[in-house]
């Protein structure tokens, strides 16, 4: 049942949500967690997880699952797939406004709104989306049986897919766009070890083409600017995250990637408006970071509220 | 060999043509449990549950289930290589088929333009 006003709403039901959930409602707190898809966030986008503390192995969709049901058990409210359209959060009482123009109220606020994969940006990648292109080498990698595909990234998430990516493609071709990798030597190491794999450095694709499905891409090096097409059956795309900020530009401070700037209460510049998560300006995002941001933030709530 | 949700399972091709001659609007989502799938479930759940669209039937089936060759194979989805397929028919043909995760909104502008009330 929805209150009047909770004490607190937490946008975005990934680890930092959820964690700030649990901890807000075994602390007696009203609280209303609101998520614009499913709970668990990008925890659910992982195939396996194995370096959660406690876990020695955890699929992601188990974990965000038993993070949920956690929450609940305390008493805290989850609603998935709302549409929000409105934030009013300068004033005390914060108000959110959603798309079937109910509005709540909350003396508090915590935003977890999380990242997504970054896109390539180039023509043609929204068109063959799901014909060929591809953000998830453990769903889509059997598609690819015995067909060559390339790879685009250069750090750990893409050198560890494309190692994982030979058990079906017959070549994998990693694209990066600097002269060097950004990943660790160790993943450097089991690529480089993999016959299966050629890379070209200091390179992009600028435009994905095809009919029905992706057929070739259009390859330029950065440094000669030269252009060529190669033939190609999948392009997996592993290029990071990019935060899911857009929407509160212009109401709190963001960074120019567009992260959330907190203090080391984790307010962000609104008093009652904090930030956790892999949305806020920090270095390591993983789920365990997102955890203890969702710790901090929620104690930190619990302090403001209590004043 | 089902799928664990909350959904309605087709389980068969005999099932999907049944579904799909018995309701006017089917929204089928063919998919694995993983994570490019699971969303899309959530989402059909949460609409089935809001009864907002009570007039449509929301559906589920295995990808690699055998039968499911009746999804797979559908014209509508040559070309399709990420899952899960998702199809949506009126009065028994196929209107529309996507690849791949979609959101919120991507399936809400799918079934309002072509199972408008």
């Amino acid at each position: 049942m929805e209150k009047e006003i909770y004490d607190s709403i937490i946008i975005g039901a990934g680890p930092a949500g959820l964690t700030a959930g649990i901890y807000l409602s075994r602390a007696k707190m009203q609280v209303l967690l609101l998520d614009s898809g499913m709970a668990g966030g990008q925890m659910v986008l992982t195939h396996e997880v194995a370096n959660y503390p406690g876990f020695e192995s955890i699929s992601g969709y188990m974990l965000a699952m038993n993070m949920k049901k956690q929450a609940e058990k305390f008493g805290c409210e989850i609603k998935t797939n709302i549409s929000i359209i409105e934030y009013i959060i300068d004033g005390k009482i914060k108000k959110i406004k959603l798309k079937d123009g109910k509005e709540l109220k909350a003396r508090s606020i915590i935003i977890a709104t999380g990242g997504r994969s970054r896109k390539v940006g180039a023509e043609g990648e929204n068109d063959f989306a799901g014909r060929g292109i591809s953000y998830c080498a453990t769903c889509d990698g059997d598609f690819f049986q015995d067909r060559e595909i390339i790879v685009i990234g250069g750090g750990n998430s893409a050198l560890e897919e494309a190692v994982s990516l030979t058990t079906y493609a017959s070549k994998v071709t990693i694209v990066h766009q600097f002269d060097q990798w950004q990943a660790f030597d160790s993943a450097i190491e089991e690529m480089e070890a993999n016959p299966k794999i050629d890379y070209i450095m200091e390179s992009k694709v600028v435009e994905f083409k095809g009919g029905q499905s992706l057929e070739s891409v259009i390859i330029e090096n950065q440094k000669t600017k030269k252009r060529y097409e190669k033939k190609i059956d999948g392009v997996f795309i592993f290029i990071g995250y990019v935060p899911n900020t857009e929407e509160f530009k212009g109401l709190i401070k963001l960074n120019s990637y567009g992260e959330i700037i907190i203090d080391k209460q984790f307010q962000t510049n609104l008093p009652g408006v904090f930030a956790a998560g892999d949305s806020i300006e920090k270095r390591y995002r993983q789920i365990t970071t997102a955890v203890a941001d969702g710790t901090n933030a929620a104690l930190n709530a619990l302090e403001y509220l209590n004043q | 060999m089902t799928l664990q949700t909350n959904l309605q399972h087709l389980t068969s091709a005999a099932e999907v043509e049944k579904t799909i001659n018995e309701n006017e609007n089917v929204m089928v989502c063919c998919g694995r449990m993983g994570p490019m799938c699971v969303p899309v479930y959530a989402i059909m759940e949460d609409l089935e549950k809001s009864g907002k669209y009570n007039h449509v039937a929301f559906r589920d089936m295995l990808f690699d289930h055998p039968e499911a060759a009746i999804i797979r194979n559908l014209p509508e989805c040559r070309g399709f290589m990420g899952l899960p397929f998702t199809v949506y028919y009126k009065n028994g043909k196929v209107v529309k088929a996507t690849s791949s995760i979609q959101n919120l909104d991507q399936i809400l502008d799918i079934l309002d333009a072509e199972f408008a009330q």
